[in-house]
């Protein structure tokens, strides 16, 4: 399994620095709807990275990636329901 | 394998052990997940609902304190990164260190965020207290569920900078002998790497959508 090292450990640091600026430049640029998706992208990507390298997920097992995708996929089905369900009302964006 | 001293009773050797208690938290940090969605799941439909409030709520907030803090953060847990790693070398003077500034980054940020809050509650955006809330009713529901969860989230950043120090002061007296019990730091950089990414997605949200 491939080990950690501090090399990795820093250019992850500088990675997510570099997408802390870009996530406050893409927030001056005034996108409209765009905005939200690139930011919570941007905050995803920085996510991975640390979930990744930082948390091990990249050393560890099958199944405890599995467990942390689970946590992420029950996260999915509560936004999915509750989202469909506003989303469809009537007077909603959609209605 | 021989069972060396680190290894506790159900396990029968160090891998085993490893990944049982690696397998443990991540069950842990999932059901965090659980709590600080519903959160977010809160503020999605109400910037769906009122978006013009959303907008101007989020006007009000200190945006650069924010981004400072969330820099403060990411350089904490490359510091936790570093103390695992010199954890796992069987180092236990720049393990110490390591952890020592993730605690010290970890204050560093809520000394800012308390000098937010100050801020805030001068503005009287702090709801029930202070002087009356400038803006239309709509816009303090966001106040409400921003101090909900930003305060959820120094809660757990306390609970860890607490965590943190108690391993540097383990270590440095060695009563946490490296790198036996490396996992141990592993499962202390999760936890903290954790608190880290609900910032991450907190910062966006609250401050620059």
């Amino acid at each position: 399994m491939p080990r950690s090292n501090a090399l990795a450990f820093f250019l992850v640091y500088l990675a997510c620095l570099v997408l802390l600026g870009a996530t406050i430049g893409v927030a001056h640029l005034g996108l409209g709807a765009l905005n939200p998706v690139l930011n919570l992208s941007i905050a995803a990507a920085k996510a991975f990275l640390i979930m990744w390298f930082f948390m091990h997920l990249r050393e560890g097992s099958t199944l405890v990636r599995l467990v942390a995708f689970a946590g992420l996929f029950w996260l999915i089905i509560l936004f999915g329901l509750v989202l469909t369900d506003w989303l469809a009302r009537s007077g909603g964006p959609l209605g | 394998m021989s069972r060396s001293g680190a290894v506790a009773e159900p396990f029968t050797d160090e891998a085993q052990q490893h990944e049982a208690a690696t397998l443990g938290l991540w069950l842990f940090i999932a059901s965090e997940l659980m709590l600080f969605g519903a959160i977010f799941l809160g503020l999605a439909v109400y910037r769906l609902a009122d978006p013009a409030a959303a907008t101007i709520a989020s006007d009000h907030l200190h945006l650069w304190l924010g981004g400072v803090n969330t820099a403060v953060l990411l350089t904490s847990s490359l510091a936790m990164a570093l103390a695992v790693l010199a954890a796992r070398a069987g180092r236990p003077r720049p393990t110490t260190l390591w952890l020592l500034a993730t605690a010290a980054l970890g204050l560093m940020f809520l000394v800012l965020k308390a000098y937010e809050y100050r801020l805030e509650y001068l503005e009287g955006l702090m709801p029930g207290v202070g002087p009356p809330f400038p803006l239309d009713r709509p816009v303090e529901l966001f106040f409400n569920l921003y101090f909900v969860s930003t305060g959820l989230h120094a809660a757990h950043l306390t609970l860890g900078i607490a965590a943190v120090g108690l391993f540097a002061w383990r270590t440095a007296r060695r009563r946490l002998p490296l790198p036996e019990h490396a996992t141990r730091m592993e499962g202390l950089g999760i936890y903290w790497h954790f608190v880290d990414v609900v910032w991450l997605f907190l910062y966006p949200t609250l401050y620059l959508i």
